[in-house]
């Protein structure tokens, strides 16, 4: 669809940009990796040379353009590098989620006609044996970390680096392959098929060609002022569009220095040590990181916690002000300076964010008060709507005008329109190509012109900022007309520290009931304080006390719901809390942690159906599969609740 | 290919010889003539009731207890009476049923304690931390990292290990006793308390290094279906008696084990 030619004389594919790269800064560190406890790097020049063999002896393998190659482990450099590897034949890489089950796993394989797999380690090699004889197309795997691999004698299994050594045997008998193979290849070419996880359906391949990544990446870089000198920790799913973009393309682009942390356990140490520029986190981490901080005031001495009070109420009142650059009053900004030197700035060097110069979180709604918390400490964080079919950036918030309720403004050469219907629609330079194999998908998202449906309502308002306010088909009424969002409910009970995770029911039914997953971590704590005593999470979820506490944030939710004109009438009625964690593993979440309500709604029908009837319980039976597929049952029996429910304020307006 | 792949496992020759072990506490005899062998890059568990004598039996081992009765053979040395440190300078190294951890040191130093029997520096030279001290630090240090990678316990290198949750406790304590670099490893039930994941976390590494280190184990276990999957053979105890011995199909179909664990009146 590229209606954009790229600058004619600029690289326009990855290899190209990492040949230039490699030339132009040589020296400087390209990619980082925590290993054996120490911070390894690799200069532009370098992973130049580990991707030419990388490819080369892909090559000899017998990779060629077209072929799809699965991509899968934690984020590491190696497997970062293979990606450009496999692009620069011409081939296209398939990043997969790492912690897919074997039946996900299965059906982007067999979908995506996978020929090749560069996966990291033992685990990930164990789930494609147990599938690979279903799998025709799977010819070959390679494996980056050997442990564990000693006894594997299957011919079709390589290790990395002897891949790579065998390129360099190739490389050298044909010293003119490697570059004409870089040079074959345009920016319309397909660059990277990613499967989408989807909240409906079975996921589908989204297909990106190097211009709508190259292209959006310089846009991104262009808004944000992102230079060479930024440092990025990649640490979220390379299956992910907006890892593509924040830890490939704008580095490719910019020439930045993309760190990998040792583990996944080891993040928030590896965020400290790294200290990044440009950081991205879904509010889930914001989340969890204020909770963590919370929790250690509380057990702070009282001077400390008068201390942290005191200063984060100055921050409240003019912080943001502040970092918008706004007129605010000499003794507020000598309080905000002192402040500074006393709480924020070692706060934020706590939390590793003391560089960030920005900060983006998408992918779900944030609460209005973490994001001005952190906000108010000085941390430049905003919120983007992004999707994988417009390789990331719809909207951004823009420097100097971030507020908390809206999406932000479209991002460089992306124009957004709301249908009558009031779906948002979106065109620019990083609209995809096409779902792989799936005419009629490609059909119904995106338009002959290149507007693509999101499936999200919302609206702009008269600054063109957008407004997002549920998933379009989610929208519905209640029996007697009242509007009901659920996303919308669903947020306002996330908001609360103590609740992790929230589903509405409403739709078509008397009234509002719900689901709820308390935050083990949060709630635990709070017991613990209250000396009550709890087996995990399924004993704690069903105590009084803990009912009790979610019952209030529940009536909450009702009196924020009665001040809206429109939605006053769908405030929860019963609600309930679930004896386990809504998990990616049974398919109640997507693997970015999005609820899939209709598989929720088939799994849990007698509870359903019990919160729309009188009963004050529900016995429940569970099945819930481990990460390698086997499966066990729990069984509890859930209290109901009846919600405090506000009439105030509705009977006000009436007068 | 560079790695050979088609490495069967070689268990070799014996490595450690228990001979007619006795040892009596008061009136209470918790080994009673025990015998039996551990081959090279074996690894053997020994199971049986609460009480059989499988701790003691590994006490002997070790040096920590010294039999009454009977020879203990290691790599061809016998030995009636041995301290602790010598067998430990010998090649011996175990983990504790009730984790015997430095609970105010990280999980890096506590790994560095295991390393202690093979630094040849001096006292006065390590508290210089110069020269060929701080070499011999860095050398022992890359050694600790490779154990660290290896049980995955990145994340908790610089915490505090009494601040840790069991599970971790017990892989910190392998860790430790890994750093010896040891010829056999006693593993004292390195899995009681864990969860059904932890369980298998642990098999793994208990696989891996007798896999990757070649290290020779015995084991104490209670769940039985963990000694069945991992073990290359089994000896049962039962009241300080040696009743079966043999692979672990072997074992299962034993009556006196099924005995035993189901509970027969004994005479």
């Amino acid at each position: 669809m590229s209606d954009r030619v790229p600058d004619s004389g600029r690289p326009d594919t990855f290899p190209k940009l990492l040949r230039e790269n490699a030339r132009v800064r040589a020296d400087k560190p390209a990619s980082r990796e925590k290993d054996y406890g120490i911070w390894l790097s690799w200069t532009w020049g370098q992973v130049g040379g580990e991707i030419r063999a990388l490819a080369c002896g892909l090559a000899d393998l017998g990779i060629g353009r077209g072929d799809k190659v699965a991509i899968c482990g934690d984020n590491r450099p190696h497997l970062y590098w293979s990606m450009t590897a496999v692009q620069a034949l011409g081939a296209v890489p398939v990043p997969v989620y790492q912690d897919s089950v074997s039946d996900e796993m299965r059906y982007i394989y067999d979908h995506a006609e996978i020929k090749f797999a560069i996966v990291e380690n033992q685990e990930q090699v164990d789930k494609l044996l147990e599938i690979k004889d279903t799998l025709p197309h799977l010819e070959h795997i390679i494996y980056r970390f050997p442990r564990g691999m000693r006894n594997y004698d299957q011919p079709f299994l390589d290790l990395y680096t002897d891949i790579q050594d065998r390129g360099r045997a190739f490389d050298a008998a044909n010293p003119d392959f490697y570059e004409a193979a870089v040079d074959r290849a345009t920016g319309s070419d397909i660059a990277i098929m990613l499967y989408t996880s989807g909240t409906t359906g079975r996921p589908k391949g989204v297909m990106l060609s190097f211009d709508n990544l190259i292209i959006t990446g310089r846009n991104g870089a262009i808004r944000e002022n992102l230079t060479e000198d930024e440092d990025m920790l990649a640490y979220l799913p390379m299956a992910w569009i907006g890892d593509n973009i924040f830890s490939v393309a704008q580095s490719y682009v910019t020439g930045f220095c993309v760190s990998c942390p040792e583990s996944s356990d080891t993040v928030l140490q590896d965020l400290r040590e790294i200290g990044p520029t440009y950081f991205f986190a879904p509010p889930r981490i914001y989340e969890s990181l204020l909770t963590t901080v919370m929790i250690r005031i509380e057990d702070a001495a009282k001077f400390k916690q008068f201390l942290f009070r005191y200063f984060m109420a100055v921050a409240g009142r003019v912080g943001i002000d502040i970092l918008d650059g706004k007129t605010v009053a000499v003794a507020e900004r000598v309080r905000y300076w002192f402040g500074n030197l006393l709480i924020y700035a070692p706060l934020k060097n706590v939390l590793g964010l003391s560089k960030v110069r920005v900060g983006y979180t998408a992918g779900e709604a944030i609460g209005p008060d973490i994001f001005t918390f952190y906000r108010s400490l000085g941390l430049n964080l905003k919120q983007m709507y992004a999707s994988t079919e417009a390789s990331v950036f719809i909207t951004i918030h823009p420097d100097g005008d971030v507020r908390p309720e809206t999406s932000g403004t479209p991002a460089i050469d992306v124009e957004v329109k709301v249908e009558d219907d009031g779906e948002v629609m979106f065109r620019g330079p990083g609209v995809f190509q096409a779902y792989f194999k799936d005419e009629a998908a490609t059909h119904g998202t995106k338009t002959d012109d290149g507007w693509v449906h999101t499936g999200d309502a919302g609206y702009l308002d008269s600054e063109g900022h957008l407004h997002i306010i549920d998933r379009a088909k989610d929208v519905g009424k209640l029996n007697d007309g009242t509007l009901f969002a659920p996303k919308f409910i669903e947020n306002k009970l996330k908001f609360f520290p103590h609740i992790k995770e929230a589903v509405a029911f409403g739709n078509d039914r008397g009234y509002v009931a719900a689901f709820i997953n308390i935050d083990l971590e949060s709630v635990g704590n709070w017991a613990e304080r209250r000396n009550m005593a709890y087996m995990g999470y399924t004993d704690l979820a069903g105590l009084d006390a803990v009912y009790d506490l979610i019952s209030d944030c529940v009536a909450q939710v009702n009196r924020d719901l009665a001040a809206d004109e429109k939605l006053h009438g769908s405030q929860i009625r019963r609600f309930l809390i679930l004896h386990k964690e809504l998990d990616a593993d049974d398919g109640e979440l997507t693997r970015t942690r999005k609820v899939r309500r209709s598989a929720i709604a088939d799994k849990y029908t007698d509870l359903i159906n019990a919160l729309y009837s009188d009963t004050d319980h529900c016995a429940v039976e569970a099945e819930v599969t481990f990460e390698d597929g086997r499966t066990d049952i729990i069984n509890a029996d859930l209290k109901i609740r009846e919600a405090v429910r506000i009439a105030g304020i509705q009977a006000e307006a009436a007068e | 290919m560079a790695q050979d792949m088609t490495k069967p496992r070689n268990i070799g020759d014996v490595l450690l010889n228990v001979e007619n072990i006795s040892i009596a506490f008061g009136g209470v005899k918790a080994l009673d003539g025990v015998s039996f062998d551990v081959r090279e890059h074996e690894i053997l568990a020994i199971i049986g009731p609460n009480g059989a004598g499988k701790s003691s039996m590994l006490n002997c081992i070790n040096g920590f207890y010294h039999p009454q009765d009977g020879i203990i053979t290691f790599k061809g040395t016998p030995r009636q009476r041995m301290q602790t440190h010598e067998a430990a300078a010998q090649g011996i190294a175990r983990t504790f049923q009730n984790i015997a951890l430095f609970k105010g040191m990280s999980t890096l130093d506590n790994i560095m304690t295991g390393r202690n029997l093979k630094m040849k520096k001096n006292l006065l030279w390590q508290a210089l931390y110069f020269g060929p001290a701080l070499t011999e630090e860095l050398e022992h240090r890359a050694k600790v990292e490779e154990i660290i990678d290896f049980l995955e316990i990145e994340a908790i290198r610089k915490t505090p290990v009494g601040k840790l949750p069991y599970g971790l406790q017990k892989r910190v304590e392998l860790g430790r006793a890994l750093a010896a670099e040891p010829d056999l490893l006693l593993l004292d039930e390195p899995m009681a308390g864990m969860n059904h994941e932890e369980k298998e976390d642990m098999c793994r590494y208990i696989l891996d290094v007798n896999d990757e280190f070649g290290a020779t184990i015995v084991l104490i276990e209670h769940d039985m279906s963990v000694v069945m999957d991992i073990s290359d053979r089994v000896v049962v105890l039962d009241y300080g008696r040696k009743i079966a011995a043999g692979t672990p199909d072997e074992v299962r179909a034993n009556q006196d084990v099924i005995d035993a664990y189901l509970g027969v009146s004994h005479d």
